[in-house]
C-alpha cells in the first residue's frame, strides 16, 4: 500500500467527502492557505471560497457558527489552531453542540467536527502544547476521537463528518509528518472500535493518540528484553471500545495506560476503572498509568521532555507491573 | 400613539394586536401555572415587550429563522409555535416541544422557523451567524433573525458574531431589546454607549434605534433590514428600547431597589396593547372579541397541558445522540 504522512491523510479525507458531500464546510484561522499545518490546503481552490473559509481570530464566534451552520443542515468541519484554543470557544461546543439536540427534545442534530491538534514535543509552551481528551470525554452528546497513525486519520475523519453528533477531534502535532499505509479512496474506520496496534502476551499497553506511537517504541524495547507487549489504541475514547481493552487484559493479565494528558481525572483513570470492572479477577498486577507530570507543559526541551511522558517512562511502568523493578 | 404603518393594513394591525394580546395572555397564564406550583423552575415572561416579538416576527416568512433567549416565550408565539406543546414543556410533560428536557428556557419548534431560545447570554448569536452562514451558500433567500438583551450586547458573542456577519455580508438581523436592565444591573451602568445600535459602526453595519412599544415601529425597522439582508447587503442591527413590566424572573418583585414603582408605571403608560388600540381606534366591541379568543385559546393551552402525560424516566436518556 502506498504510505502518506498525517496531514496528508486528514487533507485527503477533507477532499473526498467534500467531494462526497455538498454540505460539508470548512472553517477556521489560516484554513484558506493553510500556512500553519497544512491539514486543509487545496480545499479553497477546489471546493471555493463559499465552502472554505478563513475567520477572523474569534474562536467563540467561529465555533458557535459552525453549531448554527449544522442546525441549518450543514456540516462544518471546524479547525481550531491548537487544542489550547478551544477553551475561548468552551461555551458553543460544551453548552451548544453537545445539549442542543437533547435540550430541543430530539427536533435537531448537530454534526459538526471539531478538529484540533493538541499535544506538546515542538516547545510551544504551555499555551500551546495541551492534550484535552479527558476533558471532552465527560461530555454527553460530545463523541472524541484520538487517531494514532495516518489510516486512522482518515478513516476516523471521515467517519466524524458523516456522524450526526458532535465530534472533537484530536489531531497531534507530533504525529503530522508521520508516514504510514492509507489505503486509497473510501476508508472508514467507525466510533467505538478499538484496534490491536501490536500483539503479545506479557502485558497491554493502552494508549491514547501519540502515545500510541510511544507504546510502540516501547513494545520494541521490551522486546528485545524477551517481554512480549501487546499495544491497543482505543481510537475514540468516546464512544470508548471497554470490550476490546478488557478483552486484551484477560489475555495478558497485566496492562499499563499511557496517555499525553494529566494524570489527574485522565483517560487512563475512566479506562483502569472499567477494566477492573470487566477483568478484575485477571488482572495480577495492579493497572499502570504514564501520563504528563503534574505541571502545565514547559517551553524549554529538557523541562518539556521531562513532564512529557516518553517511551523510556513505559518501559518502567511495564517493568514495575510484571515485578521486575520495584 | 404608535406609529402610522406605511406597509400594513388595517387588517394586518388587527392580527398584530391579536398575537400581542396572545403573548400577554400566554405569559400571564404561565405566571399562574407557576404561582400554583405547576411549573417548576425558572420563568422569565416578557410581559410589556410583546410589540417586539410581532413586531420582528410579521416582517419574516416561515422559512426564515428566529434564535431567542431566555425570556423568549413572546417571540415563540409570534413566530408560529404549536401552543399547547410550548405549554406542555413549560409543564415538563412528554409531548412537550422539547419533549421536558428544555423547558421554558429552551423552547424551540424547528417546524415553524423557531431554532431556540438560548439561555446562556450571547450563545445564540455566532449560531444565527451560521444560520446565516448557511442561508448564504444555499441561496434561498432565508434570513435568521437573532433576538438578545442589553445585557448580551456586551457578550464577546455580540462582537465576534456581527463582525463575522459583517465580513461575509450574511443575511442576519441583530434584534437587541434593550429593556433597561441585565436582572438588577442598569444599562447605564453596564453599558458605555447611549444607545446600543451606536455599536453597529463598530462592523461597518446599519445600527437603528426604535421604539420597542411600538410594534409599528418595531415592524418598519426589521422590515428594512430583511429587505437588506435578503439583498446580500448583510447584517444589521436594530435596537428596541423596551420594558419589562415584571421582574427579571418569577420571585422577583416587579420594582425594588433597582428601578422605582414611578419608573414602572411611567413605562406601564406606553403598554404596546394601549398604543396599539389607540392606533386602531378599537371600540370596547373590538377588544372584547379579541380578549374572548385568546381567552378560549390559553385556557385550551392550560388544559392540554395539565392533562398530558409525564414524561417517563427512560426518556431522559433520549436523544442524547442522534
Amino acid at each position: 500500500m502506498r504510505e502518506i504522512n498525517y496531514v496528508d491523510a486528514l487533507n485527503e479525507a477533507l477532499h473526498e467527502e467534500m467531494e462526497r458531500d455538498k454540505k460539508v464546510i470548512c472553517l477556521g484561522e489560516d484554513v484558506e492557505l493553510a500556512y500553519v499545518f497544512g491539514v486543509t490546503k487545496g480545499l479553497k481552490d477546489k471546493f471555493g471560497g463559499a465552502r472554505v473559509r478563513d475567520t477572523p481570530i474569534s474562536e467563540l464566534g467561529f465555533v458557535g457558527a459552525g453549531v448554527g451552520a449544522a442546525m441549518a443542515g450543514y456540516r462544518p468541519v471546524i479547525e481550531i489552531m491548537f487544542m489550547d484554543f478551544i477553551m475561548l470557544a468552551m461555551d458553543p461546543l460544551v453548552n451548544q453542540a453537545a445539549k442542543l439536540r437533547y435540550m430541543l427534545g430530539g427536533q435537531l442534530s448537530i454534526p459538526l467536527v471539531v478538529r484540533t491538534p493538541g499535544g506538546g514535543g515542538v516547545q510551544y509552551g504551555p499555551t500551546h502544547s495541551q492534550v484535552l481528551e479527558a476533558w471532552f470525554m465527560q461530555v454527553p452528546g460530545l463523541k472524541v476521537a484520538c487517531p494514532s497513525d495516518p489510516a486512522d486519520a482518515k478513516g476516523l475523519l471521515k467517519s466524524a463528518i458523516r456522524d450526526d453528533n458532535p465530534v472533537f477531534f484530536c489531531e497531534h502535532k507530533m504525529l503530522y509528518k508521520t508516514k504510514g499505509p492509507v489505503p486509497e479512496g473510501e476508508h472508514i474506520v467507525p466510533f467505538g472500535q478499538a484496534a490491536v496496534k501490536r500483539e503479545g502476551s506479557d502485558i497491554t499497553l493502552i494508549g491514547i493518540g501519540y502515545q500510541v506511537q510511544n507504546c510502540l517504541r516501547a513494545a520494541e524495547l521490551l522486546a528485545s528484553e524477551g517481554i512480549s507487549a501487546e499495544v491497543v489504541d482505543p481510537r475514540t475514547v468516546a464512544p470508548l471500545d471497554t470490550a476490546t481493552l478488557a478483552e486484551s487484559v484477560r489475555k495478558t493479565n497485566r496492562c499499563v495506560i499511557v496517555e499525553e494528558g494529566h494524570l489527574r481525572s485522565g483517560v487512563g483513570a475512566e479506562i483502569a476503572a472499567s477494566i477492573q470492572e470487566e477483568a478484575f479477577d485477571y488482572l495480577d498486577a495492579p493497572i499502570g498509568r504514564v501520563a504528563a507530570l503534574n505541571a502545565p507543559i514547559p517551553f524549554e526541551v529538557e523541562l518539556e521532555d521531562y513532564v512529557l511522558p516518553n517511551e523510556g517512562n513505559v518501559v518502567e511502568a511495564v517493568k514495575k507491573a510484571l515485578g521486575v523493578i520495584a | 400613539m404608535a406609529k402610522k404603518a406605511k406597509s400594513l393594513t388595517k387588517k394586518r394591525l388587527h392580527e398584530m394586536y391579536h398575537d400581542m394580546l396572545r403573548i400577554r395572555r400566554f405569559e400571564e397564564k404561565a405566571d399562574e401555572l407557576f404561582m400554583a406550583g405547576l411549573i417548576k423552575g425558572a420563568v422569565h415572561v416578557s410581559i410589556g415587550q410583546e410589540a417586539c416579538s410581532v413586531g420582528v416576527c410579521s416582517a419574516l416568512n416561515r422559512e426564515d429563522a428566529i434564535l431567542t433567549t431566555h425570556r423568549g416565550h413572546g417571540h415563540s408565539i409570534a413566530k408560529g409555535t404549536r401552543l399547547n406543546e410550548m405549554m406542555a414543556e413549560l409543564l415538563g410533560k412528554a409531548n412537550g416541544l422539547c419533549r421536558a428536557k428544555g423547558g421554558s428556557m429552551h423552547i424551540a419548534d424547528i417546524s415553524v422557523g423557531h431554532y431556540g431560545a438560548h439561555s446562556i447570554v450571547g450563545a445564540n448569536m455566532p449560531m444565527a451567524a451560521g444560520m446565516g452562514l448557511a442561508y448564504q451558500i444555499e441561496g434561498k433567500g432565508q434570513v435568521a433573525v437573532v433576538f438578545f438583551g442589553d445585557g448580551a450586547s456586551n457578550q464577546g458573542s455580540f462582537h465576534e458574531s456581527m463582525n463575522l456577519c459583517a465580513i461575509w455580508k450574511l443575511p442576519v438581523i441583530f434584534f437587541c431589546e434593550n429593556n433597561g436592565y441585565a436582572v438588577s444591573f442598569g444599562v447605564g451602568r453596564s453599558t458605555a454607549v447611549e444607545d446600543i445600535s451606536a455599536r453597529a459602526q463598530g462592523y461597518n453595519a446599519p445600527g437603528v434605534t426604535v421604539d420597542g412599544m411600538d410594534v409599528v415601529a418595531v415592524h418598519e425597522a426589521t422590515r428594512e433590514a430583511v429587505e437588506r439582508a435578503r439583498n446580500g447587503d448583510g447584517p444589521s442591527l436594530i435596537e428596541a428600547k423596551t420594558y419589562r413590566f415584571f421582574g427579571h424572573s418569577r420571585g422577583d418583585p416587579h420594582f425594588g431597589p433597582y428601578r422605582t414603582e414611578e419608573e414602572v408605571n411611567e413605562w406601564r403608560k406606553r403598554d404596546p396593547l394601549l398604543l396599539t388600540e389607540k392606533l386602531l381606534k378599537m371600540s370596547k366591541t373590538d377588544k372584547e372579541a379579541h380578549q374572548k379568543d385568546v381567552r378560549d385559546e390559553m385556557e385550551a393551552a392550560s388544559e392540554f397541558a395539565q392533562n398530558s402525560p409525564k414524561a417517563t424516566l427512560e426518556s431522559a436518556l433520549e436523544d442524547v445522540y442522534a
